[in-house]
């Protein structure tokens, strides 16, 4: 395992990728037993924006599309496909139904975390209707998954603030509006997860989906969970766990005891690091090697994509980068953390990694 | 002496000045109030642009990528833009912006608008040195 690279994986994973930069991750689960072995994609942050009419904003269209195409040329076929949240940026139907008219093409088995602006229009009604369950679990070969609905907030602030429900969506849409409010999982889906686990076994691995980091990262945006560390416990016990998150449309990687945390980028839009906002203190996980600077001239750059595979429970995961090396951030059984394999060694980063 | 100070001395304005109760270095706390309240207007239209979509013909703000502003460093203004072959003031990129992710059209240096964005997008990045010409 410590020797693992990209080409051990190619080999023994048997996993091939068409060449080329793909807006979503590609995850590999691999065991000893080979016919095991199964991969799934993940697409994440679309922001599909209505202008009016049949018009929606262009960029954000040509992105989702892009990671759909890309997804239905992957051999092997992913076994499935999840979405990672932030489908809509105003949670409207017409964004809600055309988001999922761009990923109908895909052949695959869909499944959905929702965001913060998928949510806060209609509280997921609508989303329950056509996309997926807010928040629920399902085994596949073997690997446990839970989706959690992560965006929930204060009572107060859903239901007692805001004269109109627009209002409310318009609010919490702002990434850095004082006025929005810490997302958070909630006790009565923590009763739940707890129950959910009661029932899965110490030994299995543990995948978890959430749309915000289920760790702080920075308040101010709302990289944060307010009861990340409540929800860390429930998974503490367990012996392989690995958290995917959407939200912060950036790469972030980090190893809280036995959990594993890694971030997908958007198909929309990168955004900058939190370290960037010279007024505030931030803390990025440390581990993290921050991925290079966006060219604002190339409208795909820093989207990128990745694909993971869980070897033996622990994750290994490859980012492309449309205008940058392809990077990789694998489990070091050494260090028992995920680690860049190239640019981890703060003497080894290169100028673009350096933010202003 | 500095230069201003000889030069009036020499035009002959420097005895006038100087019988003057008001002189000209010296400002009240209505001054500083006056220059921080304008200053502070500017920065307040600037946020409410830079969150609007107004700017725009899509719908899209300057604050869907650039929360709080970050990642448009104003302190390294002007410098040389590989993708414009110039080196260009920070205004020429907001307008790059307008026009692009945002589709609208292109504000004039001096329309109050433009004036506003970067008197927000300077307020945002307040204490950070100077990089003048970095990336």
């Amino acid at each position: 395992m410590s020797k693992f690279n990209r080409r051990d994986f190619l080999k023994s994973g048997g996993a091939l990728l068409a060449a080329g930069t793909l807006p979503l991750s590609l995850i590999e689960l691999a065991f000893a037993d080979k016919r095991q072995n199964f991969t799934f994609a993940y697409i994440s942050d679309s922001h599909i924006q209505h202008i009016k009419g049949k018009e929606f904003v262009r960029n954000w269209d040509r992105g989702l599309m892009r990671a759909v195409a890309e997804t239905n040329l992957m051999d092997p076929k992913p076994d499935f496909v999840m979405y990672g949240g932030d489908l809509a940026q105003l949670g409207t139907k017409p964004e809600i139904d055309h988001g999922l008219e761009l990923l109908a093409p895909l052949t695959h088995k869909k499944y959905f975390v929702i965001g913060e602006h998928d949510y806060y229009l209609d509280l997921g009604e609508y989303w329950q209707q056509v996309a997926s369950p807010l928040y629920y679990s399902f085994d596949h070969k073997g690997v446990h998954f839970v989706v959690l609905n992560s965006i929930l907030t204060y009572d107060e602030w859903t239901y007692k603030r805001w004269p109109t429900a627009e209002e409310r969506m318009l609010q919490m849409a702002g990434l850095d509006n004082p006025n929005g409010s810490p997302f958070m999982v909630g006790d009565k889906q923590r009763a739940w997860l707890r129950q959910d686990l009661a029932k899965v076994g110490k030994d299995t691995p543990i995948v978890v989906f959430s749309h915000s980091p289920l760790q702080k990262i920075f308040r101010g945006w709302n990289f944060w969970t307010e009861d990340a560390e409540q929800v860390q416990a429930l998974l503490r016990p367990f012996k392989k766990v690995t958290v995917f998150y959407g939200h912060v449309h950036q790469i972030q990687y980090n190893q809280i005891g036995n959990i594993s945390f890694h971030a997908a980028m958007a198909t929309a839009w990168p955004w900058p690091y939190p370290s960037t906002y010279a007024q505030v203190q931030t803390r990025l996980p440390k581990l993290t090697v921050e991925m290079n600077r966006a060219d604002p001239f190339f409208e795909r750059d820093a989207t990128g994509w990745q694909f993971i595979d869980v070897w033996s429970g622990n994750a290994s995961v490859h980012y492309s980068l449309p205008e940058n090396r392809t990077r990789t951030v694998a489990f070091n059984t050494r260090t028992r953390r995920p680690e860049d394999r190239q640019y981890q060694d703060p003497a080894r980063h290169v100028p673009p990694q350096t933010h202003f | 002496m500095d230069i201003l100070t000889r030069t009036l001395a020499a035009s002959g304005l420097a005895l006038a000045l100087a019988a003057t109760p008001a002189a000209a270095d010296e400002f009240t706390q209505q001054d500083l109030k006056l220059w921080e309240s304008q200053y502070q207007a500017a920065v307040k239209q600037g946020r409410e642009l830079w969150t609007s979509a107004d700017l725009g013909t899509n719908g899209v703000a300057c604050a869907q990528c650039h929360p709080n502003a970050a990642n448009t460093h104003p302190e390294t203004y002007p410098k040389f833009q590989k993708q414009l072959g110039k080196v260009a003031p920070v205004w020429e990129m907001v307008n790059w912006c307008i026009r692009n992710p945002l589709e609208g059209k292109d504000l004039a240096a001096d329309d109050p608008k433009m004036i506003a964005i970067q008197a927000y997008i300077h307020w945002e990045r307040r204490g950070v040195k100077l990089a003048p010409g970095k990336h």
